[in-house]
């Protein structure tokens, strides 16, 4: 098989132009290589979130998947009934995907979510983690990070993130990927590993949000990469319960050295009244993660 | 348990078995093919599913069953599994039924023709596992269709037409019995032959089929105001498509009465949008739903033979509300007043139930007075007494004129 390339990936268009995302929205990017890697036989179910929107308003819509969108916390719900609806037809060659974000993963959808991964139902949960309520004014979620601001923190967040690939990891199911939209080629491996397995598979996905974070929206991939550099967001997947470690997260894992946090935070406006003890707590956040991913003997190489 | 007995139908020999309400219930669903059972187990809803699940894993019945966390992702699959294309069930009562809540308005809006048995229980707070209708009546507002059963039989032979009326209309139905009262007790129940019930209800073709194959996007965000599509085609907007569930229900009064006509063709047992006894020549006629109504009609035998005029009318169909019909049955009897006695209440005014049969005798200009009785709340037990105690006052009134006739709603057998 041929190396997969930017130039080698399918010319397909599951995304047509003309959409409703914000100008440098990270989720367009992940949303058009994603779709390219699931292929021709998928139904999406959406729940309330930017992707609502991005697909556009009745009677138009700028996508070639069928969708059923969906109440807030119902997408892994919803999910299954089309899982189940499918196989009691017979149509078993379709592949089921819940798409939704990060407050309607790891606030609000948890329990459908959990629930489903249980009974480790046949489809894949894509969570786009936007790090807060975006597409409703920037509010807080469970995984908005320490110290950014958000509408309903406007002081700067007091709680950590919740780590939802790691919760979903401990219902032991067939796969967990984190993935990042600044690094495509990954992101469409991932995508592709996943739709070739059976199960509950869960991929996590880091968007960065021009309006929600606060940046220029020309630097979406740069801001990105600075997550992924700085080991505050890291590119993983576990199959069977055994995590491998990609691109700048393996070279991380190997030895190489990590940024440090503070160029990240000081590239986004929400984090823009931070002092240098939470940028400190913020790398020893990122420190302590890293460390415990040594303890669990993830970053020896093989 | 079910024990075998041989007996005859009408028209077919159909075989008797004694069954508790939810086992009737289970055994429909087996007879109308479902192809998606989703349910989050709760009293007295239980055994519903518990013997689905034995019908599914035995092989009786090729049907996928998602055993769920939740009730809320239980109706949530059965939308989905809606939409792709299968005949679903679910079941729930009480506070399960309450936190079905968002998403009946999603299978509504959707136009999915699910059915949902709900052996009606109090809901919390406090908490109360018991049987009155405060549950169902609560999802009124939802743009579900609700029968209510009087007994056992006609729990099953409702749940057979549930799915030939939800896939008529395009909307969902909730057939609801009396929790314990139905839902756990032995009756004899005829079981229909499963080549008619294929007869009397085709398979499921729905409206439309989420398929890779014609990719559309369902129930995305619709403004208020119609807008146009690719084409140029103006299309609906919100309240356009609202207006068109509202319309279907409206009109669908007509499809249940002969959804219950043809069933008494095929099988024997007609089913209407009411049931009356001794309604003709009734000075006062005492309205209700579900059990309370077959109960009611041992206490207006001892109150006939004390004289006193008593019809009972049992209201089947509660939504869509047949108001015509009823104004027109009540009118028909000739009776000065009107007693609903129920086990909901609409807190801050009345029964439910009540203030619905109220509006509809304004409309139609039918002249009696209605005064609502509620009793049983929480599975307080109503005997013969305390439908009586009801019915006697309510007959006093019979003479008066006038505002002289209106009383506010009145609680029997409550010590506060």
């Amino acid at each position: 098989m041929k190396k997969l390339t930017a130039v080698t990936m399918p010319d397909k268009e599951y995304m047509l132009p003309g959409n409703r995302s914000c100008v440098g929205c990270g989720l367009s990017i992940a949303y058009r290589h994603g779709l390219k890697a699931l292929g021709d036989s998928v139904i999406l179910t959406v729940p309330a979130s930017c992707l609502t929107v991005l697909q556009g308003m009745y009677p138009v819509s700028s996508m070639l998947v069928p969708c059923l969108n969906t109440a807030f916390e119902t997408t892994a719900a919803s999910a299954a009934g089309i899982r189940a609806g499918l196989d009691a037809l017979g149509k078993r060659d379709v592949t089921v995907v819940g798409w939704a974000g990060d407050g309607g993963t790891s606030d609000i959808g948890i329990q459908a979510l959990s629930g489903a991964a249980e009974r480790n139902t046949d489809f894949i949960y894509i969570c786009y983690d936007n790090e807060g309520y975006m597409n409703t004014g920037t509010q807080r979620s469970g995984s908005t990070p320490y110290g950014a601001v958000t509408s309903t923190c406007p002081s700067g967040k007091l709680e950590h993130k919740k780590d939802m690939p790691m919760i979903m990891a401990a219902h032991n199911i067939p796969y967990v990927a984190t993935v990042s939209p600044s690094y495509p080629i990954d992101l469409y491996e991932k995508f592709t590993t996943a739709k070739h397995m059976k199960g509950t598979r869960y991929l996590h996905l880091l968007i960065p949000c021009p309006p929600g974070w606060g940046y220029d929206p020309r630097y979406t991939v740069k801001i990105g990469r600075m997550a992924v550099l700085c080991g505050m967001f890291d590119l993983y997947e576990i199959i069977n319960g055994k995590l491998s470690f990609y691109g700048p997260s393996l070279r991380i894992a190997t030895g190489e050295p990590r940024e440090p946090v503070e160029a990240y935070i000081r590239a986004q406006n929400r984090y823009r009244d931070v002092s240098m003890e939470v940028v400190e707590m913020l790398q020893e956040w990122v420190d302590k993660k890293w460390e415990s991913y040594k303890k669990m003997g993830y970053c020896e190489t093989d | 348990m079910s024990i075998e007995k041989k007996g005859d139908c009408m028209t077919c020999a159909e075989k008797v078995l004694i069954m508790t309400g939810n086992h009737a219930a289970a055994y429909a669903v087996k007879l109308c093919d479902v192809q998606v059972i989703s349910a989050y187990p709760i009293t007295p809803q239980s055994p519903v599913v518990e013997k689905l699940m034995e019908f599914v894993e035995s092989g009786e019945m090729k049907a996928e069953y998602v055993a769920v966390e939740s009730e809320h992702s239980a109706i949530t699959v059965c939308i989905s599994a809606s939409v792709v294309g299968a005949r679903v069930f679910t079941a729930s009562c009480a506070n399960g039924l309450a936190l079905m809540h968002e998403m009946l308005h999603w299978a509504a809006g959707t136009r999915l023709p699910i059915v949902m048995a709900i052996p009606n229980r109090a809901v919390a707070a406090p908490w109360n596992i018991l049987n009155d209708q405060q549950d169902s009546i609560s999802q009124r507002d939802t743009g579900w269709m609700q029968i209510y059963c009087r007994n056992n039989q006609e729990i099953l032979d409702t749940v057979i037409q549930a799915y030939r009326i939800a896939e008529t209309v395009m909307a969902p139905v909730m057939v609801c019995y009396d929790g314990y009262v139905l839902s756990h007790t032995l009756m004899p129940v005829n079981m229909p032959d499963e080549k008619l019930v294929r007869e009397y209800l085709p398979p499921y073709r729905p409206h439309t089929v989420l398929d890779p194959k014609s990719p559309r996007n369902i129930n995305p965000v619709t403004l208020a105001d119609p807008r146009m599509n690719a084409e140029g085609v103006l299309c609906h907007g919100y309240m356009e498509l609202r207006s068109l569930l509202q319309k279907s229900l409206l009109g669908s009064v007509s499809v249940v009465a002969e959804a219950g006509r043809e069933f008494g063709r095929i099988f024997g047992r007609e089913y209407g949008i009411y049931d009356s006894y001794r309604t003709e020549d009734a000075d006062l006629l005492m309205v209700s739903i579900g059990s309370l109504a077959s109960e009611a009609m041992d206490t207006v035998d001892n109150m006939r033979a004390a004289g006193m005029k008593i019809g009972v009318m049992h209201l089947r169909l509660y939504r869509p509300f047949p108001a015509e019909v009823i104004a027109k049955a009540v009118r028909e009897t000739g009776c000065r007043g009107v007693a609903v006695l129920e086990k909901n209440v609409s807190y801050g005014y009345e029964g439910a139930v009540c203030s619905d049969l109220k509006a509809a005798l304004f409309d139609h200009g039918v002249d009696v007075f209605a005064h609502s009785y509620i009793l049983g709340l929480g599975g307080r037990n109503v005997s013969v007494s305390d439908i009586e105690e009801a019915l006697n006052r309510s007959y006093g009134y019979l003479e008066k004129k006038g505002p002289d006739r209106i009383k506010g709603q009145e609680w029997i057998n409550c010590r506060v």
